[in-house]
């Protein structure tokens, strides 16, 4: 411990205290900072430099977008569940007719790319997914993506007298769409989202699959008495619930209730369908029909306990059979059913499901090569791209009848087959990627909180409808509206 | 002073000393001028440094604050007060700012709390042996090892670690729980409902206590035995000897220990984000990421920067001016 003669305020009037210099150099960065006036643009300095501009060439039929031929390309891939080989092969099939691709593989989309898209020199293509996706809504806002609309009607790679936009299955533009005509994005993967279970262990129950809601309490209570309880889902991430919840709604009041939730219209939420079916859900926890702790699982850890046959029906989309994969008994035979009805007098049939496209690719408005990035992604929607990425990831992709003849398994098999007994009975639904926090952190969490039993169904939706008025009146978020 | 003069004073900040004129020399302000011209151009270097990288972004942020951009452009507009405005309405940021506070609080209090204790069994909690005045208790050395072991985890595997720990299914905590008989105590989601906030708090003490164990330690350790020795010859007990010696001798210690504990509870952001699902708890950080980085919000985002920038700022004021003692002399 230093010990010293005067108080800190009196050292030698001739020297300079080592507090007085400390006091006076602060005092001197302060006087500084005006000089530093050049640096203040740094963060969001720098507009407008970008590459130059490759430019297009008079249209053809093989090239209807008028890419030019020597015009090279940069594709930023997200690095995820579906790894980047897709958009390798996809890449040699662009570099046949055009110039060379360069490939950028990642899984920090943001951190990577944000500071590119402020400088105005984006890549030209741009998976745009995983947990540091970019906020789509607000780069349209800005006028930073590219309008696909030319792109849609543009003839399609495999058929000259067939638009890309008629090869798309349903849904695949309207998820492009931010509230007005326009399609800013191309959704690449087609999941379908539903009740996800082992036929073998519906079979060991000698069980049928449930069609309306007493069928599935009564599948519950004979997996429960086997020891197996009928529900899991990934607590960490409630919203899983919502993959099955939501059309549960639309099957039971109909379509236009699922809309007005997404219109975020005043009480959508107090309908008498969204009540029905949360009460219906609540039955599972408060019968104690759900796993014990599934509501602090991650979405891994409950599909390992799916896997492990602990839990009948997990709520999920397609994607989940490659990434259960390393877990699944061989006689697991996945299979997904749609959303059980909740009886027969609902509004729509037992067939509907939530099917939608994820894995959004787009196009920025500020590329060098736009129309380049616009051709590489109709050769992406060629059939043979689109066959090639089902037999790599084992995933649909929103190419229409790509996967015909295709030997495939036996969940992506299934989700196709519901998929087309569907019909044109699918719900899309956009809350998600609308009010992703409204969607996520709100209603996942009343009804997190709904399903591990310490909220009623009635608090659940007085919350999902006060966070939703709220999401309404809040000036900083962009609202849309079905079209 | 003639201007002319007051001039050349000044000049000769950047003129090396031989070149300085005489004139200037003989004044009585030269002494003053030439330890700082001495000082400044040695500081000059890390001054630039620490001008652009620290300070200019601390103003900058204070200007973003006023304006809506979204981080992905170039382009914004001035809106004044308006995040601020928004702020004081916003329901999750005053639930964020508890949430910080509350740790803030209690962090400080509980980690500094146990690191005094367990520092001063260590040092003089002992057994008195072979004529010693003061020593630790037994094991003192591996029980040092021991403290410090979280301080060398990273905190992303820490984090990891009591997730696990908390986990409803299968987790160490639950189960224990079970397994003493307090069946009533389990919990179906730890981190995800209303105790996520205790839960963070209590990680956040585990990874520091041993950190401040090795740090008190030190400065008990420069304590004169002698002091001890007096008093013990005056009767003094374990409880009196500690309040009346060991914590105002390391008193300057405890106070810096206090603010960098402040600091680290106001942060949080690692644990946080790590442990607590999406739908869960907020802390300022944590809040100020949603919303600069998933919402696209980088003006709002920047406001409650601000806020946070202030909360800090008054956290260390207050505690500069209500830990300040006399110092005491050895």
């Amino acid at each position: 411990m230093t010990s010293r003669p005067h108080g800190p305020h009196t050292p030698h009037p001739r020297y300079v205290g080592r507090r007085a210099l400390l006091t006076r150099t602060a005092a001197a960065s302060l006087l500084a900072v005006p000089a530093l006036g050049a640096l203040t643009s740094c963060a969001s300095g720098g507009s407008g430099g970008g590459t130059k501009d490759v430019g297009r060439v008079e249209p053809t039929a093989d090239n209807p977008l008028g890419a030019h031929p020597d015009g090279d390309l940069e594709v930023v891939i997200f690095d995820g569940g579906f790894g980047d080989q897709y958009a390798l092969d996809a890449e040699k099939l662009y570099e046949q007719r055009f110039g060379s691709v360069t490939h950028v593989k990642t899984q920090e989309i943001q951190s990577r790319l944000q500071p590119r898209m402020v400088k105005g020199d984006p890549p030209d293509v741009v998976d745009n997914s995983g947990a540091e996706a970019m906020d789509i809504a607000a780069l349209i806002r800005n006028d930073q993506v590219h309008d696909l609309t030319e792109l849609l009607d543009a003839p399609s790679l495999d058929d000259p007298n067939v638009t890309v936009r008629e090869t798309l299955q349903p849904g695949t533009v309207e998820m492009g769409q931010f509230g007005t005509q326009a399609v800013y994005r191309l959704n690449y993967a087609y999941h379908v989202y539903g009740q996800w279970y082992s036929r073998t262990a519906l079979d060991r129950l000698d069980a049928e699959y449930p069609r309306t809601w007493d069928e599935m309490i009564a599948v519950c209570e004979k997996a429960k008495r086997a020891g197996m309880a009928g529900w899991t889902y990934a607590g960490m991430y409630p919203y899983y619930f919502n993959f099955t919840l939501y059309p549960f709604i639309a099957k039971i009041g109909g379509a236009d209730v699922l809309r007005a939730i997404d219109n975020l219209e005043p009480n959508a939420w107090r309908h008498e369908a969204v009540r029905a079916a949360f009460e219906a859900y609540h039955e599972l926890t408060a019968r104690g029909f759900v796993l014990e702790g599934s509501s602090g699982l991650s979405h891994e850890e409950s599909q390992d306990e799916w896997c492990a046959g602990r839990a009948l029906f997990h709520p999920n989309g397609s994607w989940v059979e490659n990434e259960a994969a390393r877990n699944t008994p061989a006689d697991f035979d996945m299979a997904v059913g749609p959303p059980t009805s909740l009886d027969t007098s609902d509004a729509m049939p037992f067939e509907t499901i939530w099917a939608a496209p994820g894995e959004p690719f787009f196009v920025p408005a500020d590329a060098a090569n736009v129309a380049g990035g616009m051709e590489f992604l109709r050769i992406m929607l060629g059939r043979e791209s689109a066959r090639n990425f089902t037999s790599l990831v084992s995933s649909l992709t929103c190419v229409r009848d790509s996967v015909d003849g295709m030997d495939l398994p036996p969940g992506l098999t299934s989700a196709n087959e519901v998929l087309a007994a569907a019909g044109e009975n699918l719900i899309t639904v956009r809350l998600p990627d609308w009010y992703r926090q409204l969607n996520n952190e709100e209603i996942g969490g009343a009804i997190a909180a709904m399903m591990a039993g310490d909220i009623e169904p009635g608090e659940a939706i007085t919350r999902c409808q006060r966070a939703a008025d709220a999401a309404a009146a809040d000036d900083s978020l962009q609202h849309f509206e079905h079209i | 002073m003639r201007l002319g003069h007051r001039l050349l004073l000044g000049a000769a900040l950047f003129l090396p000393p031989r070149l300085t004129p005489r004139r200037v020399r003989d004044s009585r302000h030269y002494r003053t001028i030439d330890q700082y011209r001495f000082i400044g151009w040695f500081l000059a270097a890390p001054l630039v440094v620490y001008l652009v990288f620290v300070v200019s972004p601390f103003v900058q942020a204070f200007f973003y604050s006023m304006t809506d951009w979204t981080g992905y452009t170039a382009e914004y507009t001035f809106t004044g007060t308006a995040n601020y405005e928004r702020m004081w309405n916003d329901d999750k940021f005053w639930e964020a700012l508890r949430h910080s506070l509350l740790l803030l609080v209690f962090a400080p209090l509980i980690t500094l709390s146990l690191g005094l204790f367990f520092a001063f069994m260590l040092n003089a909690g002992g057994r008195r042996r072979g004529g010693q005045a003061v020593a630790g208790v037994a094991g003192t050395r591996l029980y040092k090892i021991f403290y410090f072991f979280p301080q060398v985890l990273s905190i992303a595997i820490i984090a990891v670690i009591w997730a696990r720990i908390y986990s409803p299914r299968s987790g160490v905590l639950n189960e224990g729980l079970s397994a003493v008989g307090l069946d009533s105590l389990r919990q179906n989601d730890w981190l995800g409902g209303r105790f996520a906030v205790w839960c963070i708090l209590a990680v956040l003490c585990w990874s520091f206590v041993g950190f401040y164990v090795v740090l008190f330690s030190a400065a008990m350790s420069a304590i004169p035995h002698e002091i001890y020795e007096a008093s013990l010859l005056d009767g003094a007990t374990r409880p009196v000897t500690f309040f009346r010696i060991t914590l105002p001798l390391s008193w300057g210690t405890v106070r810096t220990g206090w603010i960098y504990m402040g600091i680290q509870a106001l942060d949080c952001f690692a644990l946080v984000s790590i442990m607590v699902p999406e739908h869960g708890m907020d802390v300022l950080p944590s809040y100020l990421y949603d919303k600069a980085f998933r919402d696209g919000q980088a003006g709002y985002a920047t406001a409650i920067g601000v806020a946070l920038f202030a909360v800090t700022l008054l956290f260390a004021g207050l505690m500069m001016r209500l830990a300040r003692r006399e110092r005491i002399e050895l």
